[in-house]
């Protein structure tokens, strides 16, 4: 506006043309101030414009590729987006100046969508079991998960299932990584961090599978899978990596703790001690603890019984990588053994069970593997499964696999199963990376 | 019950130890006053080192032997990063696969990303391959963000250096002065050495190559070397029969006589490819300090690439 008033005024003195010697040097003064005056206020808006420019090229991730090495060229532009930490978020202690913008940068809309990913587990199965069969094909699971930090002081992990039952919330959950006190806090919907199989999505175990002491102790695929806080601590000393974790549920896991009044909820409790015997090779040992009523003493919706379930667990694993072959050569051995304790009408049951495993990976692409299991069952001791499989996975890449499993099982009341299990598992999209 | 109460005094007994453990680090800590440095790489770690001096403490986490993008989030580095004043990711989304774990677990508000203590070192420097086009899976193990092997380029270095330096200025101000020598220091050797490699390579501006993995743009395209195929027949996707046949017949259409391997692939199949071209040599090159012993440092990297880059050539062309 300024300017157009501007352009105006010079454009109605030069109109009015010379009135007379003294006014005409004022009016070529006057003239000459407007003028730079103009050329100053061009200037400041060529700038401005500019730096608007430049602010909005940024953000929408606009990458130029810079000349080569020139000296102190620091901070000339920033060539992958970042937003500003929004005002009056910044608090004690929390992240201030830019943010990384995570996933593709190739649309502003896109921005702040969370990664996303999708991730097929195609089951198949041959052979003969009488006692707990599946079926012969099935699109066993399809897991979405959305993944993103929430703001300067928690990120948040979405994952979605669907299978045969219908569509759930595996897990959904709050990490806060800069709470006080080196404290690790997750609220949320989540796997327990009881033993190691229980923590694992389908997708990364390494069968088709999980073991019969999972399936017999542990409530199965499902596992210690509740609403609840968790807080986990680092125990400092100067020999080994001791990590402490609490947690405490609505205490509902279907199969194994059963809630019927608020104050019903179940713990979870793990320590964990993890040692780079070399540089190649590790050992990781935990102890798990948890403890929950169960459905046993349910009647009509009363828990007439008031029954608990306590479980132990001990789990090793051993690991060798070869940092320089890495991706064609590794082994990982790992197992872990639970004991139960469930009151039920009739007496108290006392179960024990166990899994060993080892899965070598003898090629780029190729992995061979093998489990025993043996494991009593829950609610009657009496009865107790055994069975071994032998595995091999072929991966096409880093987003697929093909894997074959062939599983024999001697069940507690006599039936033995002998199956051959396969799976295709492939992932689509931007699936954050497992923790260790 | 007698079982539990056991597991309970021996938890309290381990977290008061822990915690005068954690007190005694501490103190020793604040005598030495040193900034704790944690970086991805052995390279960033190597020019933190140059420009920190004294002032730091660095641990890089991948060894310059091993493939970067295939590092393990070990407990033993959450301790690592943990302790860390400032941490120093190479970025581009080559530590996708195992970095955000490691920061979330370390319970660090210092060095989550978006705080003081983080550095993408990619953020200025020069990034080549950026796509600017649809990309999928089918292309293989693109990086949407730009080839990461950015820091094989002495310029880039460069551009690192005045990072680290910036962001040590800004974390120990006290300190800046001390910075700033160090950096020039680096600048001035870095520099004097670029004038010795370029002498070495001149002969050899335009020679075509064969590379295993896209790790090498920024060195190539610095010393003037054109990369016209590559053993993967997509990134991150293990060699085929298909395209290896095609890739001898284009070695042998185009005389290219140099395939350039990282470590820490197997040499079996640019082997059998020289094999099949007369004259044609494999050749092992340090993609990072420490990729092989003799490399000790950022700038001894460049040092032993180009020398036997440079010896590889000279046998072959003749030069």
């Amino acid at each position: 506006m300024r300017v157009r008033r501007s352009c105006v005024a010079i454009f109605a003195a030069a109109l009015l043309g010379p009135v007379g010697p003294a006014s005409a040097q004022t009016d070529v003064q006057a003239l000459q101030q407007e003028i730079e005056q103009l050329r100053k206020e061009f200037e400041a808006i060529q700038r401005q414009y500019g730096e608007r420019l430049s602010a909005l090229e940024a953000k929408l991730g606009v990458q130029g590729v810079p000349a080569p090495a020139a000296p102190d060229a620091v901070q000339q532009q920033p060539q992958q987006p970042t937003v500003e930490v929004p005002p009056g978020a910044a608090g004690a202690g929390g992240p201030t100046g830019s943010l990384p913008i995570y996933g593709t940068a190739s649309a502003a809309s896109k921005i702040f969508n969370p990664d996303i990913a999708v991730i097929g587990d195609f089951l198949g199965a041959a052979g003969r079991n009488t006692v707990n069969p599946s079926p012969a094909l099935e699109m066993h699971e399809s897991e979405a998960s959305f993944q993103a930090i929430v703001d300067p002081y928690a990120r948040a992990d979405f994952f979605l299932a669907f299978g045969a039952e219908g569509a759930e919330v595996e897990e959904g959950f709050l990490t806060f990584p800069t709470v006080p006190g080196g404290l690790l806090v997750k609220v949320g919907k989540m796997r327990a961090a009881f033993g190691k199989v229980n923590t694992l999505h389908n997708h990364i175990l390494p069968w088709t599978d999980r073991p019969i002491v999972t399936n017999n102790l542990v409530a199965g695929e499902e596992g210690i899978s509740d609403a609840g806080i968790s807080v986990a601590r680092l125990v400092s000393n100067p020999w080994v990596f001791l990590e402490a974790t609490g947690e405490v549920y609505r205490g509902e896991s279907e199969g194994l703790f059963a809630s019927s009044k608020r104050g019903d909820l179940s713990y979870v409790g793990h320590l964990r001690g993890y040692h780079d015997l070399t540089d190649n090779t590790n050992v990781d040992l935990g102890a798990s603890y948890a403890r929950g009523h169960n459905a046993t003493g349910v009647v009509d919706e009363v828990d007439e019984g008031r029954f608990v379930t306590d479980l132990w667990g001990v789990d090793a694993t051993v690991r060798w990588r070869p940092l320089q072959r890495a991706i064609y050569n590794s082994f990982l051995g790992r197992a872990e053994m639970l004991w139960s304790r469930r009151e039920q009408p009739g007496g108290r049951q006392h179960a024990f069970g166990y899994y060993v495993s080892g899965d070598y990976k003898f090629a780029r692409r190729w992995f061979a593997g093998a489990r025993y299991d043996r494991s009593e069952r829950a609610e009657d001791a009496a009865l107790r499964d055994s069975g071994h499989s032998v595995l091999l996975t072929y991966w096409p890449s880093e987003f697929s696999q093909i894997r074959g499993q062939y599983r024999r099982i001697k069940y507690g009341e006599g039936p033995t199963a002998n199956e051959l299990l396969f799976q295709f598992l492939f992932s689509i999209g931007a699936h954050g990376a497992h923790p260790f | 019950m007698n079982f539990i109460n056991s597991v309970s005094m021996n938890v309290r007994t381990l977290v008061v130890a822990g915690i005068l453990a954690a007190s005694l680090a501490g103190t020793v800590a604040n005598a030495q006053s040193k900034l704790n440095v944690v970086t991805s790489t052995e390279d960033l770690g190597s020019i933190a080192r140059e420009v920190g001096g004294d002032k730091v403490n660095v641990t890089a986490l991948a060894r310059g032997f091993q493939d970067p993008h295939f590092v393990e989030p070990k407990p033993s580095f959450i301790l690592a990063v943990n302790r860390a004043a400032l941490y120093i990711a190479v970025g581009r989304e080559l530590e996708i696969g195992w970095l955000p774990p490691l920061l979330t677990s370390s319970r660090n508000a210092k060095i989550q990303p978006g705080a003081p203590g983080y550095l993408d070192a990619s953020q200025n420097v020069r990034i080549l391959e950026i796509p600017t086009g649809q990309i999928t899976r089918a292309m293989g193990d693109v990086h949407p963000l730009g080839n990461p092997h950015y820091w094989l380029e002495p310029g880039n270095g460069r551009l690192i250096a005045q990072a680290i330096r910036n962001k040590l200025s800004e974390l120990a101000p006290a300190d800046k002065a001390y910075f700033a020598q160090r950096y020039d220091d680096f600048d001035r050797r870095l520099a004097a050495a670029e004038k010795r490699w370029d002498a070495t390579m001149a002969p050899y501006k335009g020679t075509k190559v064969v590379t295993y993995h896209r790790s090498w743009p920024n060195f190539m395209a610095r010393f003037g070397l054109e990369v016209v195929g590559y053993v993967e027949p997509k990134p991150g996707i293990p060699p085929s029969p298909s395209h290896t046949i095609d890739l001898v017949e284009e070695m042998k259409r185009s005389s290219i006589k140099l395939i350039v391997v990282e470590p820490y692939f197997s040499l079996k199949t640019p082997q059998a490819i020289a094999n099949q071209v007369p004259g044609a040599k494999v050749l092992v090159l340090a993609p990072s300090v420490g990729g092989v012993k003799e490399v000790t440092d950022y700038i001894q990297l460049f040092e032993y690439d180009v020398n036997l880059l440079a010896g590889a050539l000279k046998q072959i062309t003749g030069k």
